[in-house]
């Protein structure tokens, strides 16, 4: 590979506290040599012809924590390779896949086939989640040291919540003994059953069954409990209410965990479902204004580590139906840093908070050498127009399910390029 | 028999999917026109033939007997060749999902799909995919329009007026597609609105729709010149909302020492089917001088000929 200058970009890289205008160049081995303003015009050899970005962006490519793949078992709905090629072009370079594929990701065989599906048909990083429990059937443990061993770096049952208090706290137990990264989708099944959307008035005039904040809450609750008990790596994957936000910011003080919210939740609300768009139906479900505005400002104040995609590509067909009977989730790979960038131009957060978000924080709390560009680490990152403007349309997105919450949405801020290793991998 | 038709007035929608789409207009016109069919139900030649050559496709995914039989009728009485399918025979038990049994149904060219489906929103989602007329014959909890109308015309046609009237609506709101309906379209029309129901058969936030919520049914009940009971729904109850049902009908059932609090003339009615000494009194429930239930029955008919004949024009 040839060595590659960039000149004249506005670089931010939180882990580095970098945010300035600069350049950046990579090595013939696909490294960060050097970074920031003192690359520039004046101290390149004058044989190399440099890129001029002429003010374009550079971010660490984006670590996504919440990701699901259809590899194995839904391959029509996402495999590893369209996956890749979908994150590439939203400037994600690596991703945490959930577990809830069929077989189920909780045993140590699985994780070789996973391992090496990713590696041979992915283009980005691949960090494979294994689940908390076999089968994520909420009773016996997976082998969280083995597991580990093979080279999963977090465990959580994904779209499910261990209900079980005594299991819970036996696997944070387990957990603290081995050092593991805990994730938990935080809702109480008794309080949610059969909900599919925010309890309210929007549930009410539909008609639908409603999930209420405080299932979301009651989980948040019981496990920072016990997390005082036993203080392990622990994080919640999601929040959806403004009154999560709130004890997490009082709870933060005595106890050290994190938290992340989807992009969903942090940019839509539940009157987005209008006429039964199934799209919209997701977990954690969309909730009032008011809870989108706290979520916003949990950001802002970093109460908040984390934004996710929670990318959950679904065929036609299990959208196609009634409310009731659709499958749930929304793909949003692509669209991630676009839709969290406009969080930056309407003035709510400051961009490198946003940065910080989506690269060093989630690369810090799976504690992967990711999400940076530090001299000597892989150059994965993205070149963005901050300012491009384009129009989300369901027939150019590039995962194979096009299940976008987003559609004919107006978004400005498009990834231009993405590099993975140094290797142009993604270009407009 | 000549039916009087009101050429002037049209109606706001394409199709009838709940009260919440039309306007005051359309709630006043679907009425007059039902008036127009009660005379021609109780005559000795009951078809007429405005519907002549149209097909209508009564499609009820939930099992139903006056509802899916006043369609059926009432489409037979205007002329229009009447097929009623029971979905518990069909593809749909063999996996086909509803937009393709509306494809099917589409490909055979209907104009009106009258559905009943156990999922709110699924006559919207039908309604996307035919090219046909779509009213909602009741959609899971969310609109039982057709429902809703016969209930005004019947108070319209006792009480002579909808405006000003104090109507208690008692029961299983949260699970009532009648009970949003009817608010809907009572409000509309100028009534206050009284809902009366245990908290844990109280939707959220049904205050915002602009009615007065009880738990005391005594509170509820005071000077209504209506009330109207819902059918508890044990089908639709997916765990413990309620203790038992002589509890309910200790504090919810309607009871003559009850209704002593509404007006001395106030009327009672049921969507039904009824569960009697459960949410009614059964001599209540028979009492003529009191109870407009059947009547709500005969006048269903009258509603759904309105509509069928509006929607279909």
């Amino acid at each position: 590979m040839k060595k590659q200058y960039f000149i004249n970009a506005n670089i931010i890289d939180p882990h580095n506290s970098i945010n300035e205008n600069g350049g950046l160049i990579i090595g013939e081995d696909g490294k960060i040599e050097a970074i920031g303003k003192k690359v520039n015009t004046n101290n390149l050899p004058t044989r190399e012809k440099p890129t001029d970005l002429k003010g374009k962006y550079i971010f660490p490519g984006i670590v996504d924590m919440r990701v699901f793949v259809g590899e194995p078992g839904y391959e029509y709905k996402e495999n590893f390779r369209t996956l890749s090629n979908a994150a590439l072009s939203g400037g994600v370079t690596s991703v945490v896949t959930m577990p809830n594929t069929d077989p189920i990701i909780d045993n140590v065989s699985i994780v070789d086939f996973l391992k090496r599906r990713g590696r041979d048909k992915s283009k980005i990083n691949i960090f494979p989640c294994a689940s908390l429990t076999q089968n994520t059937d909420g009773t016996n443990m997976t082998e969280f040291g083995l597991l580990a061993k093979k080279g999963i770096i977090a465990f959580t049952d994904g779209v499910k919540t261990i209900q079980n208090t005594r299991l819970m706290s036996r696997i944070m137990n387990s957990a603290k003994d081995l050092g593991c990264l805990i994730m938990q989708h935080a809702e109480d099944y008794n309080l949610a059953k059969n909900g599919m959307i925010n309890s309210g008035i929007i549930a009410t005039k539909l008609g639908l069954s409603s999930i209420p904040d405080i299932a979301e809450r009651i989980i948040i609750e019981r496990d920072l409990t016990l997390l005082e008990k036993t203080k392990c790596r622990y994080h919640i994957s999601q929040l959806s209410s403004g009154k999560s936000v709130d004890i997490i910011k009082e709870r933060k003080q005595n106890v050290k965990f994190t938290c992340g919210v989807s992009i969903n939740n942090l940019s839509l609300n539940e009157n987005d479902i209008g006429d039964f768009r199934t799209f919209l139906k997701l977990s954690p479900p969309l909730r009032r204004e008011e809870d989108r505005e706290v979520l916003v400002q949990g950001l802002k104040d970093k109460t908040i580590d984390v934004i996710v995609s929670d990318h959950k590509p679904e065929d036609e067909e299990s959208k196609r139906l009634t409310f009731a009977q659709a499958a749930t989730g929304a793909s949003g790979i692509e669209t991630l840093l676009s839709l969290s960038l406009e969080l930056f131009h309407n003035g709510s957060v400051k961009l490198e908070t946003i940065i910080q978000a989506l690269t060093s924080n989630p690369a810090k709390i799976l504690n992967i050498n990711k999400g940076n560009l530090s001299i000597g680490n892989d150059a994965d990152f993205c070149i963005v127009d901050i300012n491009k403007p384009w129009i989300v349309k369901k027939e150019n997105l590039i995962s194979k399910s096009k299940n976008t919450s987003i559609e004919d949405k107006k978004l400005q801020g498009k990834v231009t390029n993405t590099f993975v290793k140094g290797i142009e991998l993604f270009k407009i | 028999m000549a039916i009087k038709t009101n050429k002037a007035v049209k109606i706001s929608q394409k199709h009838l999917l709940g009260i919440q789409d039309l306007s005051v207009n359309d709630i006043n016109y679907i009425l007059d026109e039902s008036e127009t069919f009660i005379k021609l139900n109780q005559s000795k030649n009951k078809k007429i033939d405005v519907l002549r050559g149209k097909t209508q496709i009564n499609l009820f995914f939930e099992p139903s007997t006056r509802t899916q039989s006043s369609f059926e009728l009432a489409g037979k009485r205007l002329g229009a060749d009447v097929m009623s399918m029971n979905m518990g025979n069909s593809a749909i038990k063999k996996g086909e999902t509803l937009i393709d049994t509306a494809m099917t149904l589409n490909a055979m060219h209907p104009d009106i799909i009258v559905i009943r489906h156990q999922d709110s929103g699924a006559c919207n989602l039908l309604s996307q995919k035919v090219n046909c007329v779509v009213l909602n014959a009741g959609d899971g909890r969310r609109e039982h329009p057709t429902q809703a109308l016969l209930d005004a015309l019947t108070i319209r046609n006792r009480k002579k007026k909808i405006q000003g009237l104090k109507i208690a609506i008692c029961g299983d709101i949260l699970h009532s597609r009648v009970a949003r309906s009817n608010i809907y379209l009572l409000t509309m029309l100028g009534a206050e609105v009284n809902i009366v129901a245990p908290s844990n058969l109280m939707p959220k936030e049904i205050e915002k729709f602009g009615v007065n919520t009880f738990t005391d049914m005594k509170k509820g009940l005071k000077d209504c010149d209506i009330v109207m009971m819902l059918r508890l729904q044990n089908e639709r109850m997916t765990s413990s909302y309620l203790s038992s049902n002589r509890e309910y009908y200790e504090y919810y059932g309607l009871t003559p020492d009850k209704l002593d609090h509404a007006k001395s003339d106030a009327l009672i009615m049921h969507p039904g089917p009824m569960n009697r000494g459960i949410e009614i009194d059964t001599r209540l429930a028979d009492d003529i001088n009191k109870s407009v239930i059947k009547e709500q029955v005969e006048l269903g008919v009258a509603v759904r000929m309105a509509c069928l004949k509006i929607f279909c024009e």
